[in-house]
């Protein structure tokens, strides 16, 4: 069975369709990315799933349970990283756990959360004393000190520097090596990749492609071929490589050419999103 | 599983929730300065600075006058716990998040409530301890006579302020500011409600105003109670004054209580 299964979810804001007509499922032990713009309707698909909103339309079940009307051990089963929120300031690291550890029936050690979230450190160290990426760090941890199924990120890793990026990516790898299924939402591209077995891709409210990161870069823009002609770039965009190429190369090789400068490349991910997310960019600019 | 049993067993972790729930507040109650100080501390320097501001020998409907401005700092007390302090540490709460991210936790929302008002109980109740031993020491007043007639009007003054004090929050939109809104209400009415002193001197348009204030009605209900040792239900009027808003108060939370954060 899937942990979380969506379809057709709609959801307005008076006359702002924030969400409109959202499919995907996603399997338990996966990180599934939900990668796009701000704006794109991310934060509402997410709160919706994790129970906070309300949806127009649409079916949801999220660990068998429409969050509408959980069960009670829904809340026990899922742990939440929101996009901003603050911990009590004047508590320490160890005892805002402690809070959280006690509001489930069979919550993780408390130290053990707090290692692996890397702030020993800091265990009796004042929330507001944290750095943001530590803060951050702290919503995680309170997030999986009731040893939840299933993890909601939302933007875990916004404003942060590259270092802690990249710790932050660490600890959301091993999310994975503990069996939790994750929903992690971002508008960076490189964290998608770096971190999701799969993407999908919103824009506007919808989602516009579903797959791996491997998937989403073969399937969509053409091979880029490029060499140099009489000192002239050339490009060729293609869907089939091999044979242009292979027509390109025994051309030149009758000649008796050398093909200056010969390129073959796949379009990065990048490109892929700037290209699907592209009118939704042109509108923010107007905007 | 019987039905008896369902209910042990839901009933159990609910109050382990409200216990668990209760600590916590009280540990950030008190591990914040401002309010141990502000919420907590200050009707205490309040009762020192007045109770020496007034004379020894004035007196108040018959009982010296330092019994009565007792009485009216342990209403301004009750306002400034479970009206002030409530509504300013509930929008501190809801902007910050930690509202929102505890509806997501298992413990039931109205486990939080409760458990949120008793704490504010708790508090109040110490503070109102404090007060009596610090007049007694300082001022030499009295003890309260009917304890037990004590405990229900300070109760329904907490409830009524509570109340009111939740639905102020719920009408604040931003963190900032939120301790200089709720104290320009404040304030204004322990002055015009005898909570800093008698009124008596005072002019009939600042009394007029008092009279409609609900710690005006408190203030009455404490004097019935410590001045002259009368029970609670004495006092019909303010009661039922006091009722009214903390009813009305109740009705507008209800409607407008909301987890998620509004400024921004």
């Amino acid at each position: 069975m899937p942990a979380i299964e969506v379809s057709g979810l709609r959801k307005a804001y008076g006359n702002l369709e924030a969400v409109r007509g959202v499919d995907f499922s996603i399997e338990e032990g996966e990180v599934f990315g939900l990668l796009g713009p701000n704006g794109a309707g991310k934060t509402t698909t997410v709160e919706i799933l994790e129970g906070y909103r309300r949806r127009d339309a649409g079916e949801v079940r999220v660990l068998g349970h429409d969050p509408e009307r959980p069960g009670p051990d829904f809340r026990e089963r899922i742990g939440v990283v929101l996009q901003q929120s603050e911990m009590w300031p004047n508590l320490t690291v160890r005892e805002t756990h402690a809070i959280f550890a006690g509001y489930y029936r069979a919550p993780r050690d408390v130290d053990e959360v707090i290692a692996l979230v890397g702030l020993q450190a800091k265990a009796d160290a004042r929330v507001k004393s944290l750095s943001g990426g530590q803060k951050r760090r702290l919503d995680l941890g309170i997030a999986l000190v009731g040893d939840p199924d299933l993890v909601f990120l939302d933007e875990p890793t916004t404003g942060f520097d590259p270092q802690a990026r990249r710790a932050a990516w660490e600890m959301i790898r091993s999310l994975r090596s503990l069996g939790k299924t994750v929903l992690l939402t971002t508008h960076y591209l490189d964290e998608a990749e770096q971190l999701a077995d799969r993407v999908a891709v919103m824009r506007e409210g919808q989602i516009v492609r579903v797959g791996t990161p491997a998937e989403l870069t073969t399937t969509d823009l053409q091979t880029e071929i490029r060499y140099r002609r009489d000192g002239e770039d050339v490009v060729v965009r293609t869907d089939e490589p091999t044979r242009v190429l292979a027509e390109l190369t025994s051309a030149a090789v009758a000649r008796g050419e050398e093909l200056e400068g010969l390129q073959v490349r796949r379009p990065s991910l990048e490109e892929v999103y700037l290209t699907l997310t592209a009118e939704e960019d042109e509108a923010e600019v107007e905007a | 599983m019987s039905a008896e049993a369902v209910r042990i067993a839901i009933r159990r972790p609910v109050r382990r929730l409200f216990v668990h729930q209760l600590r916590a507040e009280q540990l950030v109650f008190w591990r914040s300065r401002e309010a141990a100080f502000f919420i907590f501390l200050f009707p205490l320097l309040l009762l020192v600075l007045l109770g020496s501001l007034y004379g020894g020998h004035g007196r108040f409907q018959h009982v010296p006058v330092r019994w009565a401005v007792l009485a009216g700092l342990v209403g301004y007390g009750c306002a400034n716990t479970s009206f002030a302090g409530l509504a300013i540490q509930l929008v501190l709460r809801r902007e910050s998040g930690v509202l929102k991210r505890l509806r997501s936790t298992p413990l039931p929302p109205a486990t939080y409530i409760v458990a949120l008002l008793v704490s504010t109980l708790i508090v109040f109740g110490l503070q109102a301890i404090g007060l009596f031993l610090l007049g007694r020491v300082l001022f030499g007043t009295p003890f309260p006579p009917d304890v037990g007639s004590l405990v229900a009007t300070l109760l329904i003054g907490s409830a009524a302020f509570a109340a009111l004090g939740t639905a102020t929050a719920m009408a604040i939109r931003s963190a900032e500011g939120s301790s200089a809104v709720v104290n320009f209400v404040l304030l204004p009415m322990a002055f015009l409600s005898g909570g800093f002193g008698p009124t008596k001197g005072y002019p009939a348009v600042l009394r007029a105003i008092g009279d409609v204030l609900p710690l005006t009605y408190f203030v009455r209900l404490v004097n019935a109670v410590y001045l002259h040792g009368q029970g609670f239900w004495t006092q019909p009027e303010a009661l039922a004054v006091l009722a009214g808003w903390g009813l009305a108060g109740l009705v507008l939370s209800v409607r407008t209580f909301g987890w998620e954060p509004r400024g921004r």
